[in-house]
């Protein structure tokens, strides 16, 4: 293909453009000037960095707004002591109102306990069977069950545990009430599976398929390669999943609500019916006068409740972004 | 030619043991959640007809229609998803296509998981706090829509950061080369090819909004209302808040009903993330890079 001069016709005779100008005659200011296309480009980041922002704003923001309602009981009536360590919580009481909450605590573990219990092992196999087992569509069919039952909202767990558990139960163990830590304990385990189960399928996805072959090639068997190979690598992972898993338990309310049964109990078996946290504040702010003390104390349970998934999801997210670097 | 050794068949043997127990705790994992959810349908189906879903309630909710609370949930999910999806995208598009690898990102995405792990009666706490009280939009459609969307931030966020960065750097280069500002790049290049990863981001959202029961109580969802909502600083019904209201509140509830009501939400929600599901399979068929 020989040059094409500038000014001259192209084979089809179409004229081409004059290009006379030598490179010298462009000034740099018409490279800097700015067009629109620029403004509106700085425009669009400063309007997706607010986006970006708006999470650490609105966690700030759920800080700032409940500790404001629940100030004035902080600074108040609020007693350290009989808070944390009375298992009497009795707003409503008319000679004089305790806000103990250690019996709305151990309601709370007690039905978080033994949900892990139940779901920590089943979830952890499911994920390695899913993960390291299962192939094809099996794996596919059981990927998309897991992922569904995760879906189902905590409402209708509350009421499978109402209608279905609640029966189940007394006629099963020939106790007089269903509603009680064993109900919302499995209820709460099979809501919280199917969440640690797809973190820690994740978790084990994310170690290479090469230590997994390495292995192999050593002639180790499947089983070995998980147990010698594939768990160490992901425990960091899978922990992570485990607390994640915690937090959700321990911060679902409205299964809890409806499976517990209710009753302000520090329990002694798994068939005495308790309160939790979550539940408490559910049921109870509806009910209750804006800026009375009942309802700064309500504010203040919910400011608890905050801190502590802030701290078990720090300590997630640290414990999974170790696992990254090492 | 290659025997197996006693060391070797007994290693077998192990992992035998192993897949089968892994394999049964799969099982019963899901099999009293199918058979459950059998027990929903078999009682709840026969309560669903027309009528069911579109007429109003009557004699104490225990007869009737649940058409209000429908209505009630359908307003709330959109209303949360006018606020979130914007906002959600937007701090993707930030994430992915902007933010620096340093602390404050690292900040920014401990916000976004924190945001997802803060217990939904927290949420509901600071949407009285906030939307109901101090920006004094009363318990209405838009208190109890905004909380939702609060909530479901993250759900948006993840899955459409997930997809943006789905798409191949290349792409990029190649629209910068030919002299292209980042923001031009974005609309041409990146966001048509992760639209429908956004989009079953969007449907995970709505199905994850309808379910919500616990921060809509106190901001903008009531028992009963006597009448349909007329903007959205009005009260509602809504669906997930009625399931709760009629197998716990209303004594002589025929025992039906709630499972009938129970059947329309999981059914709702379930087909969502259906279709969320079968979009992203889709769209993994079709990817071409």
């Amino acid at each position: 293909m020989k040059p094409v001069e500038p000014g001259a016709k192209s084979e089809r005779g179409e004229q081409l453009p004059m290009n006379k100008q030598t490179p010298a005659s462009i000034k740099p200011s018409d490279f800097d000037r700015l067009n629109s296309d620029w403004y509106i480009d700085k425009l669009v980041q400063t309007l997706v960095f607010i986006g970006g922002i708006s999470a650490i704003i609105f966690i700030i923001g759920i800080f700032v707004f409940i500790t404001k309602e629940g100030f004035g009981f902080l600074v108040g009536d609020f007693n350290f002591k009989e808070f944390f360590f009375s298992p009497n919580w009795r707003p409503t009481s008319e000679n004089r109102a305790t806000y103990g909450i250690l019996a709305l605590i151990a309601g709370t573990a007690s039905v978080t306990g033994l949900a892990m219990l139940v779901a920590i092992p089943f979830s952890l196999g499911t994920a390695i069977f899913i993960a390291e087992f299962a192939s094809g569509k099996t794996r596919e069919f059981l990927k998309i069950t897991v992922e569904l039952l995760a879906a189902i909202p905590s409402v209708v767990w509350g009421f499978i545990g109402l209608a279905i558990m609640n029966p189940l139960i007394i006629d099963i163990f020939d106790v007089p009430v269903g509603l009680n830590v064993l109900n919302a304990g499995i209820i709460l385990g099979l809501m919280a599976a199917p969440i640690m189960t797809s973190i820690a399928e994740d978790a084990l996805k994310a170690v290479p398929d090469r230590y997994r072959e390495a292995a192999e090639a050593l002639g180790a068997t499947r089983w070995q390669v998980i147990y010698k190979v594939v768990l160490p690598a992901s425990k960091n992972g899978l922990l992570g999943a485990v607390l994640l898993g915690v937090g959700r338990g321990f911060g679902e309310t409205m299964a809890v609500l409806m499976a517990t049964g209710h009753a302000i109990n520090i329990p002694t078996s798994v068939f005495d019916s308790v309160r939790a946290l979550t539940a408490t504040i559910a049921a109870e702010l509806g009910e209750t006068a804006v800026g009375s003390p009942h309802y700064k104390a309500l504010f203040t349970i919910g400011i608890s409740l905050f801190l502590i998934t802030f701290v078990i999801n720090l300590i997630a997210d640290l414990v999974v972004r170790g696992v990254r670097k090492g | 030619m290659f025997e197996a050794t006693q060391i070797n068949k007994k290693n077998l043997t192990r992992q035998k043991v192993f897949r089968f127990l892994l394999g049964g705790m799969t099982a019963t994992l899901i099999f009293p959640v199918v058979l459950i959810l059998g027990t929903l349908i078999y009682k709840g189906a026969p309560v669903i007809s027309f009528d069911f879903l579109f007429t109003n309630p009557t004699n104490g909710m225990t007869a009737g229609g649940i058409f209000p609370a429908l209505l009630g949930t359908i307003l709330l999910v959109l209303v949360a998803l006018l606020a979130s999806v914007p906002l959600g995208v937007a701090a993707a598009i930030y994430l992915s296509e902007y933010a620096p690898d340093n602390w404050f990102t690292r900040a920014i995405n401990l916000a976004i998981i924190n945001l997802a792990g803060v217990p939904s009666i927290v949420h509901a706490l600071f949407g009285l706090g906030a939307f109901v009280l101090f920006f004094r939009f009363g318990t209405s459609i838009l208190a109890a829509s905004l909380t939702l969307a609060v909530m479901t931030l993250p759900v948006v966020i993840v899955a459409t950061r997930e997809s943006l960065q789905a798409v191949p750097m290349a792409f990029r280069e190649a629209c910068w080369n030919m002299g292209a500002t980042r923001w031009q790049t974005i609309r041409r290049i990146v966001l048509p090819n992760a639209v429908t990863g956004i989009l079953t981001g969007v449907i995970l959202e709505v199905s994850r909004t309808a379910g919500e029961t616990a921060p809509i109580m106190f901001t903008g969802a009531v028992f009963f209302l006597p009448f349909l909502p007329q903007g959205v600083f009005d009260q509602t019904m809504a669906l997930s808040l009625h399931l709760f209201v009629v197998s716990t509140q209303v004594p002589e509830m025929p025992e039906a009903v709630p499972y009938g009501v129970a059947l329309v939400l999981i059914g709702m929600v379930l087909l969502m993330n259906s279709a969320s599901i079968a979009l992203r399979m889709y769209l993994r068929g079709k990817k071409k890079w």
